[in-house]
């Protein structure tokens, strides 16, 4: 189990790795599309490696939903206690 | 039509002699060597250990975040195309007449075999989205399209050792055809690696003498004893001469003819009596003023 802070931490230093943006600019309401240059590619990147990074399984069809660093947060927050559909 | 003259405007390279154009010429003029013994434990087992790795790492001088996504070949030539365009003074140029014309002889194999490794080790989930985009021949050409906005075309001849020299005759030729004003041209490649030392050795192809390095690479010398692996990537800016002249633009030189045959002899070996090379009618396309 990993608290919030945690998973945004862990999901700072991915995006920072896999797409460049400093680690303070990866906050929950920043887009990764949008505001952190993470493309289509750098998702699937960053999706597999939070997978191995935090031990949840994130399916393509849901990453596609994961559009700020916020949604991301809370799935993975919700499917590492199995609340995620 | 007689075609447009094409000048040189732009220079750059990374080599195993120095990150620049400048530092590796004047290495050369000095007699510097960068072939050197690979005292790295990979290689301790290979049937050649010299090769000429580059003087400076491409990763240690381009933007961190772009440069994972591309083979270290594409990033040799991204490195010396940025020496190239300021070179030429970054033309001005429509992005409609500026073309690239890059290649290499073997593309992205780094990658290739690294994401093979990926795959086998943990499986086809971790093989990285970029792949293909890293290991395809024309990764460099495409790169640099991109970097630049040309859109004249984005071309990889592939033809092994010659590929970059061939890079740089079709970038004459579409300024000289009049389809750009302005080309990126030359070659790149990235294969020190224990697969390619084993290839080439395994071809006799590759110069042995562990003993002396730096003297191992003798091309045209009655004791060579083959060749030596190298990496870099050496680019240069082509323009018509007419757009040089509009815009005031340095020039270092003229490319006042290419010619391109095939021997259609053998893999490996040129045709003993050389007869293609002296069968080119357009060269030179004109005289020099």
């Amino acid at each position: 189990m990993h608290t919030t802070d945690e998973i945004l931490a862990a999901i700072a230093e991915t995006v920072h790795e896999i797409a460049g943006p400093d680690i303070h600019e990866v906050q929950p309401d920043k887009s990764f599309a949008d505001d952190l240059d993470a493309d289509s590619l750098a998702m699937v990147e960053i999706t597999v490696a939070l997978e191995e990074r935090l031990g949840v399984a994130i399916s393509d069809a849901e990453a596609k939903n994961l559009v700020t660093v916020g949604d991301a947060v809370a799935w993975i927050s919700a499917a590492q206690t199995g609340v995620a559909a | 039509m007689s075609g447009r003259r094409v000048a040189v405007t732009g220079l750059g390279a990374t080599t195993p002699l120095g990150g620049d154009a400048e530092s590796s010429w004047s290495a050369l003029l000095a007699g510097k060597s960068g072939v050197r013994l690979l005292e790295e434990e990979w290689a301790q087992e290979l049937p050649v250990r010299i090769a000429a790795p580059a003087a400076v790492d491409p990763g240690d001088v381009l933007d961190r975040a772009a440069a994972r996504r591309l083979d270290r070949a594409t990033r040799l030539a991204a490195v010396a195309a940025r020496e190239a365009w300021a070179d030429a003074g970054a033309p001005d140029t429509d992005p409609v007449r500026l073309g690239v014309v890059v290649s290499s002889a073997l593309g992205g194999v780094t990658s290739l075999l690294g994401a093979y490794d990926t795959l086998r080790a943990k499986g086809p989930r971790r093989v990285s989205p970029v792949t293909v985009p890293m290991l395809m021949l024309n990764g460099a050409a495409a790169h640099l399209a991109m970097t630049y906005g040309a859109r004249a075309g984005a071309h990889a001849p592939a033809s092994a050792c010659a590929s970059g020299a061939e890079a740089i005759g079709q970038a004459a030729r579409m300024i000289r055809a009049g389809d750009a004003d302005v080309v990126i041209a030359g070659g790149c490649e990235a294969a020190v690696h224990p697969l390619f030392l084993s290839a080439f050795a395994a071809m006799t192809a590759l110069s042995g003498r562990e003993d002396d390095p730096a003297a191992a690479s003798r091309p045209f010398d009655r004791d060579r004893d083959g060749f030596v692996l190298g990496e870099g990537a050496g680019i240069v800016v082509l323009e018509s001469a007419e757009h040089a002249e509009r815009r005031g633009a340095r020039v270092h030189a003229y490319l006042d003819g290419v010619g391109t045959t095939a021997d259609a002899h053998h893999i490996a070996q040129p045709e003993p009596d050389g007869r293609d090379v002296a069968r080119r009618s357009d060269w030179p396309w004109r005289t020099p003023d």
